[in-house]
């Protein structure tokens, strides 16, 4: 088999970009196309709610992909025209712009939108997920007034972080009593509400909102308990949902993501591959349909796909160990594997105030690690990912990780 | 020989760089990217570059 002639990459963010430099490595001659939406050239999205949302990071730190690095690789950028359509049968993807593009393979990257606000108001309420958001949110948190953060997940976690190094009075509201211990276990999530709490940062955990009102500057919270907050600022953060819609009516089968086998490739569709947060594809370890929101997955599954369409007589399966990290306030929080399955966990380390350096360490009934959340210890997460690469019982791990030079015993 | 340049002051211990390629980049007790290596022969290079643009702070470049 021979690689294709055209390549067409649908979504300008990490997956996408990431892909073509990886064709490009993997030593693909063909014609390499990147379409994208939004007119800015690519850029990365962590910073949106981290450094970039404090202002220590310009649009030039974010930047993915400059134009000249493009014209180096020989990649077409076609940014400012949403694709429309995918033609499977006539091999092309029609563009906003009225324009057609053929293809030979075609790369769907086309990633999650922020969950739009329940709640509507002239001005004042946010999302972040765009650099576009982030620069507004940016511009009216200078106004000296409180910020309310609906949603205790990361990205409301880092949004009220990075509010409250700016100087604003903040609350996080959520539905659920520890937000992020749907990820970590109710225990481990107690850790990550405190860290809140130490800094200032109000928690209103176990109750949900009622309504928004009012415009930017004056703006009222009312919770499901009657408690109104005033706001400034409000920033929703309530998760994301896949890019997908255009695709409805394409024929690839499309259920929460484009379902893809474990090269990456959408099902019943020859040529055509998924990756980043849009795919939701075959796990080979896990044995089910996963579709994962996290930087490195992007990165990962772009370059299986990348490898996958120049080598198509050596396809390589996406079995990667699940990894993200959070940055808020003074903790750097890792997280690898699947803590959310496991049954049991240990903890390691000191897990209090700024000098936190720890670990927690899961397994089930197998006896098996099974994921690790680290805080401030980037050597010990090194080490659980490996381990967890390598299959490791949950003894060996704890073994292991005693004997790292920062760990003190609890 | 394609040399590795690590910028320690913007590495956060990510550690994508370490998964990438294990032979090549380790992380030390404070979370700092080490460079196990300074050259890798040309053949090496497109492993290298991949494990590099993983690192999510563009903190590692392989230059001739
Ligand atoms: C504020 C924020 C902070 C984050 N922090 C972290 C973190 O700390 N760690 C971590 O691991 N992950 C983090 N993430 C998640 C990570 O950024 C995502 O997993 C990653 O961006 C996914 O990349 P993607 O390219 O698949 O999709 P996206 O980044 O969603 O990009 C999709 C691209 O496709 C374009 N597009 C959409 N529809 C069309 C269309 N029809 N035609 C053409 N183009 C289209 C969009 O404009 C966009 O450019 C964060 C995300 C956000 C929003
Ligand atoms: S991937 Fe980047 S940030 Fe992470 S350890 Fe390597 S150099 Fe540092």
């Amino acid at each position: 088999m021979t690689p294709p002639g055209t390549v067409v990459v649908v979504g300008s963010s990490v997956a996408g970009v990431r892909c073509v430099q990886a064709l490009r490595s993997e030593g693909f001659s063909g014609r390499v196309v990147l379409v994208g939406e939004e007119t800015q050239l690519p850029y990365d999205k962590p910073p949106l709610s981290k450094q970039f949302l404090a202002g220590f990071w310009d649009t030039a730190r974010v930047a993915l992909l400059t134009a000249e690095r493009a014209a180096e690789l020989d990649v077409e950028l076609r940014l400012g025209s949403a694709a429309e359509r995918l033609d499977l049968a006539g091999r092309q993807v029609h563009l906003a712009d009225g324009s057609t593009l053929a293809w030979d393979a075609a790369v769907l990257a086309t990633g999650a939108a922020a969950r739009p606000s329940p709640w509507h108001t002239d001005s004042g309420v946010h999302v972040v997920r765009t650099l576009a958001d982030a620069q507004a949110l940016r511009a009216d948190l200078d106004t000296d007034a409180p910020v309310v953060v609906v949603g205790g997940g990361f990205i409301g976690a880092e949004v009220a972080a990075t509010a409250h190094s700016l100087g604003r009075d903040v609350t996080v509201v959520d539905p659920l009593a520890a937000p992020i211990g749907r990820v970590v276990g109710a225990e481990v999530g107690q850790y990550f509400t405190a860290l809140h709490q130490r800094h200032g940062v109000q928690t209103r955990f176990g109750v949900g909102v009622e309504s928004v009102s009012g415009s930017s500057g004056d703006l009222v919270v009312v919770l499901t308990d009657g408690t109104e907050l005033p706001a400034g600022t409000v920033i929703v953060g309530i998760g994301a949902t896949p890019n997908d819609g255009w695709l409805a009516d394409s024929g690839l089968l499309v259920e929460n993501g484009v379902t893809c086998d474990e090269h990456c490739r959408a099902v019943d569709a020859p040529d055509v591959y998924a990756v980043g947060d849009l795919a939701r594809w075959l796990h080979p370890s896990h044995d089910e349909h996963v579709r994962v929101e996290h930087w490195t997955n992007a990165v990962d599954s772009a370059v299986v796909a990348a490898h996958n369409i120049v080598h198509p007589d050596d396809l390589r399966a996406h079995a990667p160990v699940e990894y993200v990290w959070s940055d808020q306030y003074d903790w750097k929080i890792q997280i690898v594997g699947r803590p959310a399955t496991a049954t049991r966990h240990e903890l390691i380390g000191s897990w209090e105030g700024t000098s936190a350096r720890g670990a927690a360490v899961y397994t089930d009934v197998s006896g098996q690690l099974r994921g690790a959340v680290t805080v401030n210890w980037p050597k010990a997460l090194v080490l659980c990912r490996r381990l967890l690469m390598a299959g490791t019982t949950f003894g060996e791990a704890m073994t292991q990780l005693n004997a790292l030079p920062a760990a003190v015993a609890r | 020989m394609p040399r590795l340049v690590a910028d320690v002051e913007a590495c956060q211990g990510y550690g994508n760089c370490i998964t990438g390629a294990s032979d090549v980049f380790d992380i030390d007790d404070d979370g700092v990217v080490v460079l196990l290596k300074e050259k890798v022969p040309e053949s090496d290079r497109a492993r290298v570059e991949e494990a590099a643009r993983s690192c999510p702070v563009s903190a590692l470049s392989v230059e001739d």
